[in-house]
């Protein structure tokens, strides 16, 4: 069983774009994955699709048909679902296909439109990732979810509203040179901490915009790379997926994300690496405190600690420990079922060189890529090594 | 308020609330949860029973959430906390406090209100 590698990548530039259709941004992203990679499109055996809220958003269900049409194949296409991590688990269906030999030549992607249903169609929609009997009709947004999440986490650890601006202001500044990004805005921690609060503790600068986009990877077997004389030097090497009950009310935790615990460890034992191995790491912050759990569950930082990270510097360009390159959800923006492929394209890019942010990690070998459905009760985890 | 059809146990839950008659569902080894359930999902019991839910219970966590969903967009600004009540923890709205003076182990009753914005029911807290 050898490890898939990512042969090419496409990602479309994120922001509003509200006249623009989920299939001409996916068209955008598809063909230029299958450009850079080189593949023939007829090779291509399926389509693995990320979106969420197609329904709400464009009244289309059945996308992925849809979207194979709309970069030229001629392959059977499933769409995947899961909230906020439908492209990472599109991710680890393809990995799990090209390894166990189903499959040659994947394409995964994910497409999301937002924009074009405002503030409060996107609000309402995000929402129902949420139980709704228990949460939504509590009037639950995904902003209130995270806040009653951010509470818990600085009554059990500590930390503060100024801790989670500095990993604003972090991402931000990263997103300034990445073009694909939304917001290419430097912010100071004081204008995060007097930004408008949406559900307290958190305001306007702890969450990420609401996007228009797209994404898309070409991935091979390492045999079908090597047959066709493909450039494709990054593997995919680990895949982890945890699962944790849907309504926060009925966790065992409120401070901590044990469906990413379980992914991590997953992709970790997968790959045979450890958190020490991380040379860089592209984590689900849809909201501030997001990016905390996250680097925790990674066993990047014990638990308790990760909030201090950004604040002391060590998850920036800068530090020992960079996370969020690209700029995040945070800054880069987060078409939700886009966002998994994304993070995939993004490690790809930093590992191989060619991300306008690879100065940071030049001797990065292995990255790894968190993303996070709901309140996290679905996670994704990948590890991305450097295998030539 | 909304014409569609009742949702099974949820609304016959809601009503024991309204009664006075709060219930959680326990499974034979003592897992408490929120109906309607059919199986325990910590240990696969199929053995659950009705169970009196504590009268009071203690938040957990809060937020105030200025920015709502459209159903909600008259009940906004609005605290939506998470209250152990025992054996289970109820996501509900509280009422009848100064959001300020909402905090974590403020101890609350539970009762059935009104959305603000449509009519239809949800749970809220009141500080006891």
């Amino acid at each position: 069983m050898s490890d898939p590698r990512v042969a090419g990548a496409g990602v479309t530039k994120f922001g509003k774009h509200p006249e623009r259709t989920g299939r001409d941004l996916f068209a955008e992203a598809g063909l230029e994955a299958l450009d850079d990679a080189g593949v023939d499109p007829d090779d291509v055996d399926s389509l693995y699709y990320g979106n969420f809220m197609g329904e709400l958003a464009e009244h289309q269900g059945h996308q992925g048909p849809l979207m194979a049409e709309a970069i030229g194949l001629d392959a059977p296409a499933t769409r995947f679902e899961a909230a906020c991590a439908s492209a990472g688990v599109a991710v680890r269906g393809a990995v799990q296909a090209l390894r166990n030999g189903e499959a040659d030549v994947i394409v995964v992607g994910g497409a999301e439109r937002m924009t074009n249903i405002g503030t409060a169609g996107a609000t309402d929609a995000l929402a129902i990732a949420a139980d709704d009997l228990y949460e939504v009709r509590a009037g639950m947004t995904f902003p209130g979810a995270y806040a009653l999440m951010t509470r818990a986490y600085f009554d059990q650890y500590g930390g503060s509203h100024e801790d989670l601006a500095h990993v604003a202001v972090k991402n931000h500044e990263h997103a300034m040179v990445n073009d694909h990004a939304q917001i290419q805005k430097e912010i100071t921690v004081e204008d995060a901490l007097e930004a408008p609060t949406i559900a307290s503790p958190l305001g306007l600068y702890d969450s990420c915009p609401i996007t228009d986009g797209a994404a898309a990877a070409v991935l091979t077997t390492e045999s079908y790379a090597e047959d066709h004389g493909l450039d494709a030097p990054v593997a995919i090497s680990g895949t982890g997926q945890g699962g944790d009950n849907l309504a926060l009310q009925d966790r065992s935790h409120l401070a901590q994300t044990p469906a990413a615990d379980k992914a991590a460890e997953e992709a970790y034992a997968d790959a045979d690496v450890g958190p020490e191995d991380i040379d860089v790491a592209e984590v689900h912050d849809c909201f501030t405190i997001a990016e905390v759990f996250a680097i925790e569950s990674l066993g990047l930082y014990e638990r308790g600690e990760g909030i201090s990270a950004a604040t002391d510097g060590e998850t920036d360009r800068h530090g020992d420990q960079p996370v969020n390159l690209s700029g995040g959800l945070k800054a880069k923006g987060h078409p939700v079922g886009a966002t998994g492929v994304a993070q995939l394209a993004t490690i790809t890019w930093l590992l191989d060189g060619s991300h306008p942010r690879a100065d940071a990690v030049p001797d990065g070998t292995v990255g790894v890529a968190h993303n996070a459905g709901g309140t996290v009760a679905s996670t994704t985890v990948h590890v991305l090594e450097v295998a030539e | 308020m909304s014409e569609q059809a009742p949702d099974g146990e949820y609304d016959e839950w809601l009503d024991a609330i309204a009664d006075g008659e709060a219930y959680y569902v326990e499974c034979a080894n003592g897992h408490g949860w929120l109906p309607p359930r059919r199986v325990c999902p910590t240990c696969g019991s199929r053995d659950l029973s009705d169970q009196r839910l504590p009268e009071a219970g203690e938040i957990a966590t809060h937020t105030t959430i200025t920015v709502p969903t459209p159903q909600f967009e008259d009940d906004a600004p609005y605290v939506t906390a998470v209250a152990e009540f025992g054996p289970v923890s109820v996501t509900g709205i509280v009422r009848g406090v100064d959001p300020d003076a909402v905090e974590i182990g403020t101890m609350v009753g539970i009762d059935v209100g009104d959305r603000v914005t449509t009519g239809d029911r949800l749970v809220v807290f009141r500080p006891r």
